[in-house]
């Protein structure tokens, strides 16, 4: 049974308008990690609008959990190529952020804060951040930032995370880190993941399925199966069946960029 | 030594100001109905200082009382006009329009309506004053990230906890920027309305003062405003830097 299924769904961002995404349709599984790949501005943060609920589909059928979409879904966490981060607040209290608006958390906050607040310094230790749960996000640095940013996405504990190229603004030293420490949080702790990203190493390290996007009006054009075995370590990324993944998804990029 | 320049360095410009002043008066012997000096200014203050106190102490409490206002006004419609796109189209013409009347042609209307005194002045340091925390308010809210507004609002997030978990929080250098420029345009608002019409306040005095020729009185009431008008931005400077320090960092905050 599918987790997250789209059925020929489109979407104009106004009504009669150019289409963002056209005629899409997909299924993920629960715990499944599916990558999204495609030219910039093909709608892949269309996607993400439409299974969080922030937008509702023109056409067609968004499904989440056997239920159609019909507002904003509370089992969901985000984070962005941005980490967004507030400024005013620790690290800490930046992770917790969600707690003070999703319920069952929201309300029992008052009582239970020395509970949930051991919950996300064992997250931010897990993602190698303790001893900064204090500190300022201006005082971390690019990829420090974007860890707590994932931990903010995964406090509430949902069941899919949403992650719109969140390595992008990264070198690529400290995004082949957060590979490994998304990986690991997945691995540990399974929920269903839709990473959106325009890197293919990334895409085929991490997923087990990729889906190709058009140029706008964004269609699936590609649905590939990644059939690395598990676990996986950065140096499968230099193994012959890797680079035969990247290569077969780069060619199906490049007619897409060519048409 | 650098730094004690620096800090010194405001003190040196006010003193070198009065100097020149008190050498171009004294050198090109320029009669006191003109340009008094600044000796004969600080006279006049010395010898006046009680009636100077007193007035000052009016023109003070009512700039304050209008500057209360308008920082309360300013931020409900602040919060009102950056928060929904809708209101801030609407809005917004006719707030610049109203900021683009000159506030002194508008004293004799609130005259009409309230007499003379001191609720005019009140009035137009709160209508001078109100614009500027309005459109920084505002401008805080309106550019709130979208992907963090994305971000909350698939929590299900009401609009109301938007605004108070992020929107106020992140408007707020902005809005402790607006408290200095109010405080100083308050002082204008508050004199112009007691020189055209009041007979108390600093504006009162100065102009009783021009009409009998007394230009030390006039003088020593102008650096009484400015003074307190300093001494305020200075005080808002501090509680900005304060309640907002996260804004403020050091580039080098960074490890």
């Amino acid at each position: 049974m599918s987790f997250v299924k789209f059925e020929h769904v489109d979407l104009a961002y106004n009504p009669g308008g150019a289409l963002a995404i056209e005629d899409v349709s997909l299924e993920v599984k629960e715990g499944e990690f599916v990558a999204v790949v495609g030219p910039s501005g093909c709608g892949k943060s269309t996607l993400m609008k439409l299974i969080s609920g922030l937008k509702p589909p023109s056409g067609g059928y968004v499904y989440v959990d056997g239920r159609q979409v019909g507002g904003p879904l509370k089992i969901v966490g985000m984070a962005f190529q941005n980490a967004n981060l507030l400024p005013w607040r620790t690290t800490l209290d930046n992770v917790m952020l969600p707690l003070e608006i999703v319920e069952p958390y929201r309300s029992t906050l008052r009582k239970e804060r020395p509970r949930y607040e051991a919950q996300a310094r064992a997250l931010l230790a897990r993602v190698g951040l303790a001893g900064f749960e204090d500190k300022f996000p201006w005082e971390l640095s690019g990829g420090m930032q974007q860890r707590a940013s994932i931990c903010r996405a995964l406090i509430h504990q949902p069941r899919l995370l949403m992650l719109d190229e969140p390595f992008g603004a990264l070198d690529a030293f400290t995004r082949e880190e957060l590979w490994c420490m998304l990986r690991d949080l997945w691995q540990e702790q399974p929920f269903t993941v839709i990473l959106v990203t325009h890197d293919l190493r990334e895409a085929v390290f991490l997923a087990d399925t990729v889906y190709v996007m058009s140029k706008r009006p964004g269609r699936i054009l590609v649905r590939r199966e990644i059939e690395l075995p598990r676990p996986r370590d950065l140096d499968v990324t230099y193994t012959d069946a890797f680079a035969g993944y990247v290569h077969e998804l780069r060619e199906h990029i490049g007619r897409v960029r060519a048409s | 030594m650098k730094v004690n320049l620096v800090k010194a360095a405001p003190w040196l410009v006010v003193a070198g100001m009065f100097l020149i002043w008190e050498l171009i008066c004294a050198g090109f012997n320029i009669p006191e109905f003109l340009l008094p000096a600044p000796s004969a200014v600080w006279a006049v203050g010395v010898a006046q200082f009680e009636p100077i106190m007193m007035h000052a102490t009016q023109t003070f409490i009512t700039t304050l009382a209008g500057f209360a206002i308008a920082v309360v006004v300013g931020l409900l419609i602040g919060m009102a006009v950056g928060s929904s796109p809708f209101l801030y189209r609407a809005m917004y013409p006719l707030l610049v329009g109203f900021n683009s009347i000159p506030k002194v042609a508008f004293v004799p209307v609130l005259v009409v309506w309230f007499g003379i005194g001191t609720v005019p002045a009140i009035l137009t340091a709160f209508l001078i004053s109100f614009f500027p925390v309005v459109v920084n308010v505002a401008t805080g809210l309106a550019t709130l990230e979208p992907e963090l507004e994305d971000v909350l609002r698939s929590l299900g997030a009401s609009r109301l906890d938007i605004l108070g978990k992020v929107g106020l929080p992140r408007a707020m250098p902005y809005f402790f920027a607006s408290l200095k420029v109010a405080i100083t345009l308050a002082f204008v608002g508050s004199v112009i309305a007691e020189t055209v019409a009041s007979n108390l306040g600093i504006g009162y005095l100065m102009m009783s003062a021009s009409s009998s020729m007394n230009m030390p009185l006039v003088f020593a009431g102008l650096i009484v405003i400015g003074v307190m008008g300093v001494v305020m931005y200075e005080l808002f400077a501090f509680v900005e830097r304060r309640m907002t320090s996260w804004a403020h960092r050091k580039p080098n905050g960074a490890t």
